[in-house]
């Protein structure tokens, strides 16, 4: 596994700054993401992990700019992927960007494939659009990507119909179409819970090897910290819209700093060893249309203090490339 | 009929609750219309059977259609079985008396997965949990509210919550409701089926804690279904592992946990999650998927897939052995 520290050089391809996604509702301004910033490398995998309402799916919309407006807007902040910044631009000059530079998985492969087009179509129809190519060679490309993800028989199974194939299958075609235009950055969101474990292993692997095949970026959104350790070079943990932690793997599992991350890993149970007691949180996350004034953790932090309440704790190093939004840290 | 304290029975700790005898259901396929033909059958349980103690837990772990989901049907009388039986204290519930079945069906409660779509929508909260309570008991309505609130207190809600509707809750709140109506009749088992699955991560381990600490209160055994390796450690005593509807290892937890044999639980463990980015994995990666139950390979169903297949898993079906004390698994590499 690669860590952070041996790809600090490397070109980054997408730069998140301070990116600020609002949605207006009668109970006032949902601020789903609030002044997030991030880097990712060019063949590295971060993860993003967080419970549901924490803001990562609405992090993952932006950087495809699929936010629907209104109600939502992007009202600040940078997105700079591959030296353009995209949040400014219009729709059309997206369209093209989405799919052939920055393309996504999303987690369920039943509503993700249309039920009437065969799947051999739906492959072609986004090399279709992104490549200006004869017929026959888009149809061969197609074929390429569904065996690099490991189709059994692709040329037989172009034919088929997304319910003629099983959930491992329908997420391989769904992720042969997100890789068919080789984008620089895949974001996959939950690719796997709807999987089998044996089948999300065998993705999970598949995945890692597409990596490595052609360094490809991936951005994974997820609230399962096995599938952190597993597959992600870096983890920005987020809480009610902003980042409370970010930092290389090993920093996140061996020295967590914020309460939040603390007390998420200690809830999960283990496979490895016998756990008497799980830690467990109490309370649930803020409505996220009336956030406290500062850490919006403060009410299920087990080591919460005044100041908590007061301000919001700025972002602090804690080592080199970990950082943790907690007064806590010195 | 029963009041609150006849149906406080008490088990001693480890004693035969449940027994589930060679079960089988084979769910028929027809072709045809007007007159439809029977052309095969589905092997959802093909033969499984194991025991459930007072007090414990038995874990059952397995992938979607391996039967696992049709084995706690069975347990709650929602499917009949095809052929065995399922012994309560002794008494075959599919095949007695009404007496016994009635009794049966309040010892023998269920917590389902979806905690959005197993509460009724337009009850209050009290009605939700006094309801197992008016159709079996014969007590009055103070008593009936007096035990309300002891359950609501009993799985961390309070009065307030009494007269709020279930959409007023959030997914953990609502699954608290569900096991505090599972709980009402002061049932002997409960069948858990995937009770945290559709939870956030910090409220999972809210639940499970709370399932342990009533287990230890009320003195009632767990059937838990799960896919989750990890849960099922944390929380259960047996665990057994289901494959294309036959149960391939049966252990006491830490001994399937620190001496997994069957090929396919070995395989599952390496697919789960790591804990820990710098977690060893043997990497096992299996090929192909769970072959169909209309139409299961002939020998070990296990063997198109298995890494370890020798010539005789294709022809002859596995027996079922002990290796060690209560851990017994069909593989014929034992």
């Amino acid at each position: 596994m690669v860590t952070t520290d041996t790809r600090i050089d490397t070109e980054v391809v997408l730069s998140v700054e301070d990116l600020r996604t609002h949605f207006t509702t009668r109970w006032g301004t949902v601020k789903a993401v609030d002044g997030i910033s991030f880097d990712l490398r060019k063949g590295e995998t971060l993860g993003i992990v967080g419970e549901s309402g924490c803001g990562k799916s609405v992090t993952m919309l932006s950087l495809m700019r699929l936010i629907p407006v209104p109600p939502g807007q992007i009202v600040s902040g940078k997105i700079v992927l591959d030296g353009e910044d995209i949040v400014p631009i219009s729709e059309q000059e997206m369209a093209e960007i989405r799919g052939s530079k920055i393309a996504l998985i999303i987690q369920d492969p039943m509503t993700s494939l249309n039920p009437v087009f065969s799947i051999g179509n739906q492959v072609e129809e986004a090399i279709e659009i992104h490549q200006d190519i004869p017929k026959q060679s888009i149809m061969d490309r197609a074929l390429e990507v569904l065996r690099k993800v490991n189709i059994p028989a692709a040329e037989t199974r172009v034919k088929d119909y997304p319910h003629q194939m099983s959930g491992g299958m329908r997420q391989r075609v769904v992720g042969a179409i997100g890789i068919s235009c080789q984008p620089q950055v895949l974001i996959a969101d939950e690719p796997t819970t709807s999987l089998d474990v044996t089948i999300q292993a065998q993705y999970l692997k598949l995945l890692k090897d597409i990596q490595k095949d052609s360094d490809l970026s991936i951005i994974f959104i997820t609230h399962d910290f096995g599938i952190v350790a597993k597959m992600c070079d870096r983890v920005a943990v987020m809480y009610a819209g902003r980042i409370v932690e970010h930092g290389s793997v090993r920093d996140i599992f061996n020295n967590p700093s914020h309460p939040y991350t603390e007390a998420l890993l200690a809830s999960v149970p283990r496979m490895d060893r016998v756990v008497d007691r799980l830690f467990s949180i109490e309370g649930q996350p803020p409505p996220l249309h009336d956030l406290p004034v500062g850490c919006a953790f403060a009410d299920r932090c087990p080591v919460v203090m005044d100041k908590c309440r007061e301000s919001y704790p700025e972002i602090k190093a804690v080592s080199d490339g970990h950082t943790a939004a907690c007064w806590k840290v010195e | 009929m029963t009041t609150i304290e006849s149906s406080q029975e008490t088990f001693e700790q480890g004693q035969v609750l449940l027994e589930a005898k060679n079960l089988k259901k084979y769910f028929p396929v027809t072709k045809g219309l007007l007159i439809s033909k029977v052309t095969g059958h589905i092997k959802a349980v093909d033969d499984i059977s194991f025991e459930l103690r007072a007090g414990e837990t038995l874990g059952i772990v397995g992938e979607s259609g391996c039967g696992k989901s049709t084995t706690a049907k069975m347990m709650l009388m929602l499917e009949e079985p095809t052929e065995g039986s399922i012994l309560f204290k002794g008494d075959d519930v599919h095949h007695g008396g009404a007496g016994v079945r009635k009794s049966y069906r309040s010892s023998v409660q269920a917590v389902f997965q979806d905690p959005w779509s197993s509460l009724n929508p337009r009850m209050r909260v009290k009605d939700i949990i006094a309801e197992p309570m008016v159709i079996n008991w014969n007590i009055t309505k103070a008593e009936q509210q007096s035990r309300v609130l002891k359950l609501l207190n009993d799985v961390g809600l309070n009065e307030y919550h009494s007269n709020l509707f279930p959409h007023e809750f959030s997914g953990g709140q609502r699954q608290r409701l569900a096991i505090a109506r599972a709980l009402a009749l002061n049932p002997s088992v409960i069948v858990l089926d995937e009770p945290v699955s559709a939870l956030d991560v910090s409220i999972r381990a809210q639940i499970m804690n709370l399932l342990k600490d009533l287990q230890a209160e009320y003195k009632v055994a767990y059937m838990l279904i799960a896919h989750d390796l990890a849960t099922v450690r944390y929380m259960c005593t047996w665990v057994a592992v289901m494959y294309l509807g036959q149960v391939v290892e049966l252990s006491p937890v830490q001994e399937l946990y620190n001496n997994p044999s069957h090929p396919y639980t070995k395989a599952l463990m390496s697919a789960a999650l790591p804990s820990h980015p710098d977690t060893e994995q043997e990497e096992i990666i299996l090929q192909g998927e769970v072959p169909s139950p209309l139409n299961p390979p002939p020998g070990c169903y296990f063997h198109p897939r298995c890494p370890d297949a020798m010539d005789r898993c294709s022809v002859e079906r596995p027996e079922v052995k002990e290796i060690a004390e209560g851990h017994t698994l069909n593989c014929h590499l034992f």
